[in-house]
């Protein structure tokens, strides 16, 4: 196996490289996409290589772009779309909700709608209340589509081309303090398993479910914790909707103590949502209330120190863990 | 932080039980403190509101610290004089069948599988909720004991181990005893008890109840000294700063000894006050709540005297040291049967040699031989107890 | 509200003369039967729904009928038609069978949609059909996705996207049309001006009446019609299709029209005047078409009889095959959320 050095950031151009070169139904779609390369430098170089019509440029029109997306893909087409970021896509909401997420069903199954949308999401690079929110929960919400936050390098590039493979609308949440982070993967680039969530690291002790952004500071905090004795089993979600509790519950089968870590916010949050499933399948495997590390019910505030109190962090995942007197 | 018992100088606050904000009624428990003796409910004396917290879980502070504020009911509903009014419920409430107990749910798994009955648990989470780890740690411990009676040993509280714990009691008691051995001239009085009419009387009682609510003969002999106590009032009594003080509740505190090792002696409050079997209920939750480490601060503080019994080893005779500031202990030896000359005629009779160990700063031996007169006048006379 | 202020539409800017096309006996009777059928079908709905067969939202079509009729013989069995929740007469007109909308509108299985949409979502996919959308300007970013898909695969296809004035206050509208521009997608806008938004008059909705000039503004060739007349809509609608199938981008045809009925079933329809309604039905399409037929000696009292016949025969049948529909089990509820793989 002949693996490669990527950033997230390249692992999702790749992916989208991958398709373009290999599906001629793909095509590209969104704000800033073409000569400006994409907000976060991602789509960068490929309107060189596919031209105008399949990298191609939008105006400021979320719910249009998102629409014909939808359109596109009834017609024939498999659209990859980049909305720029989660803020920015509450503008296309009518489109996600009202038609992407409900076409298959409301035809009685006749029409399909692979479309697939990315967008950054999070916050922890100091951009306020209007380009920080982590609103994945609001999508995951919803039948008919399906959420993924790739969380690492390799889910990156594989879930985006497990994505374009799907005959259903696919939202994918790029944490954007992701995309400078590097991994080795494999050189080949490959689909990746989108239905289930993942153990990324075994322990005994106790279960941090986490997702996207959020696992990295999971992982941090499960190494402090080790320094205590405490064995922290850290699940990656990866798929937001449909969840798999098979995943979480058999963790907590075996620690019987569970923290969420979700940089949404708490109240109606997808952390409640796990939470409210362990309390209807889980309940009898539980030695301490599930506990839950949310962002601050704030909108997300510019200056550092502020943003950092607001979000989640590993010190903070620790210090909970250490108080279940494990 | 509530003293709780001789020679505490620090507590160590666990738990709070009742939140800032809650409504607190007198008798109810709002906190755990441990000290080098056990883990003690802290209890309130007052109807009212939970303020402020002072101190948090897991400080340790010395005895006399203020621990939180509550704000009493706006009215002055009960003056402090008029304390125990004959309405004032007076045994300690026994645990009900079927009570609340906090276990996690998979705890409650553990424990079935295992065979580990949950009231016999102290938890070690937050307000004593019994959690995996203790339902093993007392089925390993159930096991090693193999021991008939029902309670295991406790698990230590969060962050102490059980070793730990029982070399903090053992400090706490080279104190006291020292300090009553260096402080305390004691002397002794010895006196044996007829106990024919008592055992007859207990056999008779008996045959009415259920097992599981027979009387022992121990609850005679507390129920004794209890009544004994209001013919002799300074022996129920503590020695403060110099001076006697006279107590007006008579709370007999019963020498438990505790599986690990070491001893604790809780109150039984207003035992003179208590019927037969309402003692024996509370003898009996007393023994069973000092083995499991959840006993009341009022039941450490309170004990205006105490009564210590070796019988069931089969020592015939105790002279027991006083626990300061208490001023005397009584001590019974197992109930055997000797010969007893009666009107010229020898008989084989039941009988128990009953000790004082007195202060004698503030009795003597006449005083002190009243007071076992009484109990044995008592005993011989059960039906008056 | 007055018939002129607020039932009338603009006088600024008049619908533009249509080329009459030849308009022979078979063609005329087919305009006809279409327009016929439609009114039926509706009058029927109405029935049934007060018979509590059809329940839920019915908006009918009743005096707009020329609109759907009109435009329909401009596409071909490969262009595709978007429409709005109002899309009963687009539905007739495409083909769709009236059985199978009639058992749609019952909740039954066999229903166009399997009883999934009601009479707002009808679909079939088979007749290119995409279906009735119920937020207002929410199918028109769908309609410009698939005129691109249209674009980008080569293929001459129009795609009629069909909504109401109430859309042209929406952001999707311009969005669309912007889009639409932008990147000169073969895109037919059919803006069915009924003049009233569900109960508001549009001098109260819209600040530029004269709908047709905003498409003008995106730079959108548009035109104004007599959305009474059916003959008028047809060919306007014909020549506008055929410039965007040859390439020439997106047209817009603001088609003037209006309904007798309430918005809906469950409408008042307090806001205009009986006499405005009146007014309306002295130019009922098909009313003027049927006049039109016989001054031209093209239509005898026999081919009405015949026709109202053939219609209530279809009818009668289409509510026997709504009444023996099957209902969809229970059990199938979760079925169709998500596109079953692996099959």
């Amino acid at each position: 196996m002949t693996t490669v050095k990527l950033t997230y950031r390249e692992a999702v151009r790749a992916a989208l490289s991958h398709a373009l070169a290999t599906d001629e139904r793909v095509f590209l779609m969104g704000e800033d996409l073409g000569g400006y390369g994409g907000a976060f430098a991602v789509s960068l170089g490929l309107l060189d290589e596919y031209g105008p019509e399949r990298v191609r440029n939008t105006p400021l029109s979320e719910s249009g772009f998102v629409g014909a997306g939808i359109g596109a893909a009834l017609g024939g087409m498999r659209p990859i779309v980049e909305v720029m970021t989660i803020n920015f896509s509450l503008l296309a909401l009518d489109q996600v909700v009202n038609n992407a997420a409900t076409l298959h069903y409301m035809s009685g199954g006749q029409m399909s709608v692979p479309l697939v949308v990315r967008m950054a999401t999070g916050g922890g690079r100091q951009l306020a209340a209007q380009h920080a929110h982590s609103l994945e929960a609001w999508y995951a919400h919803i039948p008919g589509i399906r959420a993924l936050a790739p969380a690492t390098v390799d889910d990156a590039r594989g879930m985006l081309l497990a994505a374009v493979e799907d005959p259903d609308p696919v939202f994918i949440f790029e944490h954007a303090t992701l995309y400078p982070l590097e991994d080795e993967v494999e050189e080949e680039p490959r689909p990746v398993d989108i239905a289930h969530a993942i153990v990324r690291r075994e322990g005994m002790d106790v279960t941090l479910v986490t997702y996207g952004g959020s696992l990295g500071k999971c992982l941090d905090a499960a190494e402090q914790l080790q320094q205590d004795g405490i064995e922290a089993e850290v699940i990656d979600l990866r798929t937001l909707r449909p969840l798999d509790m098979s995943t979480v519950l058999a963790s907590l089968a075996k620690t019987h103590r569970i923290v969420i870590v979700d940089e949404g916010w708490r109240t109606g949050s997808l952390a409640g949502e796990i939470s409210a499933q362990i309390m209807e399948s889980g309940f009898d495997l539980l030695d301490w209330p599930v506990q839950r590390l949310c962002s601050a019910e704030v909108p997300i505030p510019y200056a550092k120190h502020l943003e950092d109190a607001a979000l989640p962090s590993a010190g903070r995942v620790a210090a909970l863990v250490r108080e279940m007197a494990i | 932080m509530p003293t709780l018992g001789a020679d505490m100088s620090v507590g160590t606050l666990m738990t709070w039980l009742k939140q800032p904000g809650e409504t607190v009624a007198r008798g109810d428990i709002i906190a755990v403190v441990h000290t080098d003796k056990a883990d003690v409910e802290v209890e309130v004396f007052t109807n009212g509101v939970l303020e402020r917290v002072l101190v948090e879980p897991g400080a340790e502070v010395p005895v006399g610290t203020v621990l939180a504020v509550i704000r009493e009911d706006g009215a002055p509903a009960a003056p402090p004089s008029a304390a125990p009014a004959p309405a004032a419920p007076a045994a300690p409430a026994p645990a009900e069948a079927g009570a609340h107990i906090a276990i996690s749910p998979s705890a409650r798994h553990l424990a079935e599988e295992l065979g580990v009955d949950p009231a016999l648990i102290e938890g070690s989470g937050p307000g004593g909720r019994i959690q995996r780890k203790d339902v093993e740690a007392a089925a390993a411990a159930g096991e090693a004991a193999a021991a008939p009676p029902p309670a295991p040993p406790p698990a230590p509280p969060t962050g102490l181990a059980v070793e730990d714990r029982n070399a903090a009691m053992r400090r706490a008691i080279a104190a006291a005893m020292s300090r009553s051995k260096r402080e305390i001239p004691h002397f002794y009085l010895g006196q044996t008890i007829h106990m024919s009419n008592a055992i007859a009387w207990l056999a008779q009682e008996n045959l009415r109840r259920p097992v599981p609510e027979r009387l022992l003969h121990g609850v005679l002999l507390l129920k004794a000294i209890a009544l004994a106590l209001r013919e002799v009032p300074e022996l129920n009594a503590v020695w403060q700063g110099e001076e006697l003080v006279l107590r007006e509740d008579i709370n007999v505190g019963v020498a438990i000894a505790l599986r690990g090792g070491g001893l604790v002696a809780p109150a039984i409050h207003r035992t003179d006050q208590l019927s037969m079997d309402e003692l024996m209920h509370a003898f009996r939750d007393l023994v069973s709540r000092a083995r499991s480490w959840s006993l009341r601060s009022s039941e450490m503080t309170d004990p205006t005297i105490t009564v210590t019994s070796l019988g069931e080893r089969g020592v015939e005779t105790v002279f027991g040291v006083i626990f300061p500031p208490q001023v005397a202990i009584v001590g019974f030896g197992t109930l055997v049967e000797r010969p007893w000359i009666s009107e010229g005629q020898v008989l084989i009779c039941p009988v128990v040699n009953a000790s004082l160990s007195a202060d004698h700063r503030v009795t003597d031996g006449h005083r002190a031989s009243a007071f076992l007169a009484a109990i044995d006048r008592l005993l011989q006379e059960p039906d008056e107890l | 509200m007055s018939a002129r202020a607020g039932g009338g539409h603009s006088t600024r800017s008049r619908p533009k003369a249509a080329r009459a096309p030849t308009l022979d006996r078979e063609h005329g009777l087919e305009l006809l039967r279409e327009m016929l059928r439609i009114r039926r079908f509706e009058e029927r709905a109405a029935e049934l729904y007060s018979l509590a067969k059809i329940r839920g939202f019915l908006h009918l079509y009743i005096g707009e009928e020329a609109v759907a009729v009109g435009v329909m013989q401009a596409l071909t069995p490969d262009d595709g038609i978007v429409a709005t929740y109002r899309e009963h007469g687009q539905a007739l007109a495409r083909g769709l069978p009236a059985g199978s909308l009639m058992a749609e509108m019952f909740g039954k299985a066999n229903g166009c949609s399997h009883g999934r949409g009601g009479s707002m979502h009808f679909f079939d996919i088979s007749r290119r059909f995409y279906g009735g959308y119920a937020i207002v300007g929410g199918g028109m970013p769908i309609a410009v996705g698939l005129a691109l898909a249209d674009k980008l695969q080569q293929r001459m296809r129009v795609t009629a996207c069909f909504f109401g004035e109430g859309a042209v206050a929406e952001g999707e509208f311009h969005e669309s049309l912007n889009l639409a521009a932008l990147w000169q997608v073969p895109v037919l806008f059919l803006c069915e001006n009924n003049l009233y938004a569900m109960g508001t008059p549009i001098a109260q909705e819209l600040a530029q009446t004269d709908i047709h000039l905003r498409a003008e503004s995106y730079g959108i060739p548009a035109q104004a019609v007599d959305g009474m007349s059916v003959l008028d809509v047809e060919a306007a609608a014909r020549v506008a299709a055929e410039e965007v199938r040859s390439g020439g981008g997106p047209r817009f045809l603001e088609l003037r029209t209006y309904r007798y009925r309430a918005h809906s079933m469950a409408d008042p329809d307090l806001y205009r005047t009986k006499e405005e309604i009146e007014h309306w039905r002295e130019r009922d399409p098909i009313a003027l078409f049927e006049t039109r037929l016989r001054e031209a000696s093209l239509l005898t009292d026999a081919d009405v009889a015949t026709l109202e016949s053939d219609i209530a025969t279809e009818l009668d049948e289409a509510v026997a095959v709504a009444e023996a529909g099957p209902l969809e089990p229970t059990e199938d509820l979760l079925k169709d959320v998500y596109t079953p793989t692996g099959a």
